[in-house]
């Protein structure tokens, strides 16, 4: 167990140093820091001497090192669009983007759960067929057009929603929400559906096939026998069971979460980290498209390495639902 | 998805006529067909993706205009909504955009660009795949380790977050000034290099349970070289499975395609994939021009949903285990 432990540490120390080398290479290699910086008109000599002061001029190894212990103290250099610190730059947008990750996790989670269920228990009703059927399709249906499609219906057509932004934003020290007003509610609906309909639809098949296989077993056959009420059996059983593999795949998912929410972001202009990176990749911001990768690596390798290590705490079992699953 | 095949006899197989059309008829007789015949959900999808492929293949004929040729396109037919609205006017079938170009020939131009990226896109991944998981699998050791690594590693990642990476880093190593036909090219190679896993792993998985058995060994005995008992006799024992991540994975790529268009790293104005026209489209919403995007949208969801449904289908007509 702690062998285990520790070679999965290593393993994710190992990823991310990977990851770390990739994100060098881009930022060192993939267009010339000094030309960003400079105009037309600087001379060779204040071209070399900010080559200099920039560390440019040393050994690959050197700078590697350099860049290695400023990216784990968070310093990531400085934008070439905003010539401001990277590292500001995230950190202001990060509560917007993981809010509406959180929300949207959530949202996929309550209605994940709740039509996985009703689909499972009534089979055959329509309802049921209907959910299937919205499954399909959010699998089918790229994000954007999702996003597109909410924002003619409930923006432009009904106006009962804004189309963009967050709202109204409260400071609450260094981080910003828009949870505390009216606005900020209205304006994370239609993102937070976007981002998480992928996952509901994952969430809605995992919990009817878990729901399923569950009711054939023999301990609720016994409870039945035990004449617990319908109700009883399938929450306080059924249901009970199905819900560690469905935390699982919504913590393992919620990675990827982030990740997509580059695309909700664009089409919604939610001011967070993905739509900072898109703008990055247009503009060919090196720094913080380097800055970007490691930090979104660095939720991911965590989010995996807990995950695999609570697997072996809890239950062996999970291994092989969650890997079906996702 | 998957009705239960019972085992098909035709009536006249002892007659069935010898050549080319032999060949037909016992492709038509055999159980694949047979159960594309069961299914209708199938065969409409299958319907509906030959009708998107000759749609785009056959563009310049179909077209009322060549949307990208700005001679052909007049202001004075600009922002005219589709031919059924009230001020529709012939022949454009489903309104102009700003500039006079026709939605209906913009999405068959765009439809063939969004599957040349698609299918090149695969190709190029397929290809990428099953090389290193033919390596991997067929000399295993050090050398599986590591492509098996990197493929670990690769899909705790979203492909688009690495399409999006390939394609950046691409365009600031080529400079921000590529002409379209390099915006595509950099585009499939970006597909290429975040799909190529799945194929690897397959690929290595069959490799190592084919290559253990007698027919690799007479070919090692024999004295043919490695890259020969690869490609001519391990490899097509590993064909079936690759077909199905093939026809999931077009879909796949032509969602990554559109959507790195759409955020405005993909094909450019000038030259527009269904993904660029949407994006397009999206700045008249708010004017009240759904067709703009609308159509593109529809076009672009239909592709991808036939697709989807005919991969889940091949998928389980060709396992055995699902019958």
């Amino acid at each position: 167990m702690l062998a285990f432990t520790l070679r999965r540490i290593l393993q994710a120390i190992g990823v991310m140093l990977a990851v770390g080398v990739i994100a060098f290479a881009m930022f060192r290699f993939a267009g010339d820091p000094v030309n960003q910086m400079v105009s037309i008109d600087t001379s060779a000599a204040q071209r070399a001497e900010i080559r200099h002061s920039l560390g440019l001029d040393d050994p690959v190894l050197v700078q590697f090192a350099h860049y290695f212990i400023n990216a784990l103290q968070f310093k990531f250099g400085v934008s070439y669009q905003f010539r401001l610190p990277v590292s500001s730059l995230l950190a202001e947008r990060m509560p917007a983007t993981l809010e509406l990750a959180i929300c949207a996790t959530l949202l996929a989670m309550v209605a994940g759960i709740l039509m996985g269920v009703y689909s499972a228990l009534r089979r055959d009703t329509i309802l049921a067929k209907l959910f299937q059927a919205v499954s399909l399709i959010g699998i089918s249906l790229p994000t954007f057009l999702i996003g597109i499609l909410l924002i003619y219906l409930f923006a432009v057509t009904l106006g009962w929603l804004p189309s963009f932004g967050r709202g109204e934003v409260v400071k609450l020290g260094w981080w910003s929400t828009g949870l505390l007003t009216v606005s900020g509610w209205k304006a994370i609906i239609m993102p937070a559906i976007t981002l998480g309909l992928f996952q509901m639809t994952l969430i809605m098949r995992l919990v009817r096939a878990e729901m399923l296989e569950v009711l054939r077993t023999d301990y609720i056959r016994f409870a039945r026998a035990r004449g617990l009420t319908t109700r009883a059996i399938h929450f306080g059983h059924a249901l009970k069971n199905t819900l560690v593999p469905v935390i699982t795949v919504a913590g393992l998912q919620f990675g990827s979460v982030i990740a997509f929410s580059i695309i909700t972001e664009t089409v919604f202009q939610w001011p967070g980290m993905g739509l900072l990176f898109v703008q990055a990749v247009q503009n060919v911001d090196i720094p913080i498209m380097a800055a970007y990768l490691l930090m979104v690596s660095l939720i991911f390798v965590t989010i995996n390495l807990v995950v695999d290590i609570l697997y072996t705490v809890v239950d062996p079992r999970l291994r092989a639902t969650v890997s079906r699953a996702t | 998805m998957s009705d239960a095949v019972v085992p098909h006899r035709s009536e006249d197989n002892a007659q069935a006529p010898r050549g080319g059309a032999g060949w037909l008829r016992s492709a038509l007789d055999s159980d694949i067909f047979y159960s594309f015949r069961r299914s209708k959900l199938t065969m409409v999808a299958a319907a509906v993706t030959v009708l998107f492929f000759l749609l785009a293949i056959f563009a310049s004929w179909l077209a009322v205009q060549n949307p990208f040729d700005p001679a052909q396109l007049q202001l004075i037919n600009s922002r005219i909504p589709p031919l059924w609205a009230a001020d529709g006017q012939s022949p454009f079938l489903l309104g102009t955009d700003e500039q006079g170009r026709d939605v209906f020939s913009a999405i068959l131009y765009g439809m063939r660009i969004s599957l040349a990226a698609g299918v090149s896109g695969v190709v190029f991944a397929g290809a990428l795949g099953i090389v290193l998981g033919l390596i991997a699998g067929y000399f295993g050791g050090v050398i599986d380790t590591i492509i098996m690594r990197i493929a670990d590693v690769q899909l705790t990642f979203p492909a688009i977050l690495i399409a999006l990476l390939v394609n950046g880093v691409a365009k600031s190593v080529l400079g921000n000034r590529l002409d379209e036909t390099a915006t595509l090219g950099v585009l499939v190679i970006a597909i290429g290099l975040s799909f190529w896993v799945q194929y690897a792993r397959t690929v290595r998985g069959s490799v190592m349970v084919e290559k253990n058995k007698d027919y690799v060994a007479a070919a090692q005995l024999i004295g043919l070289p490695a890259p020969k008992i690869m490609l001519r006799h391990v490899l097509p024992n590993t064909m079936g499975p690759i077909l199905v991540i093939a026809t999931i994975n077009l879909a796949l790529a032509i969602i990554t395609e559109a959507t790195l268009s759409f955020l405005g790293s993909g094909m450019p104005d000038t030259m527009p994939s269904l993904g660029t026209l949407i994006r397009i489209g999206n700045n008249y919403l708010f004017a009240g021009e759904w067709w703009i995007v609308a159509f593109p949208g529809i076009a672009l969801a239909g592709l991808i949903l036939s697709i989807n449904l005919l991969g889940d289908w091949l998928r389980d007509a060709l396992n055995p285990k699902l019958r």
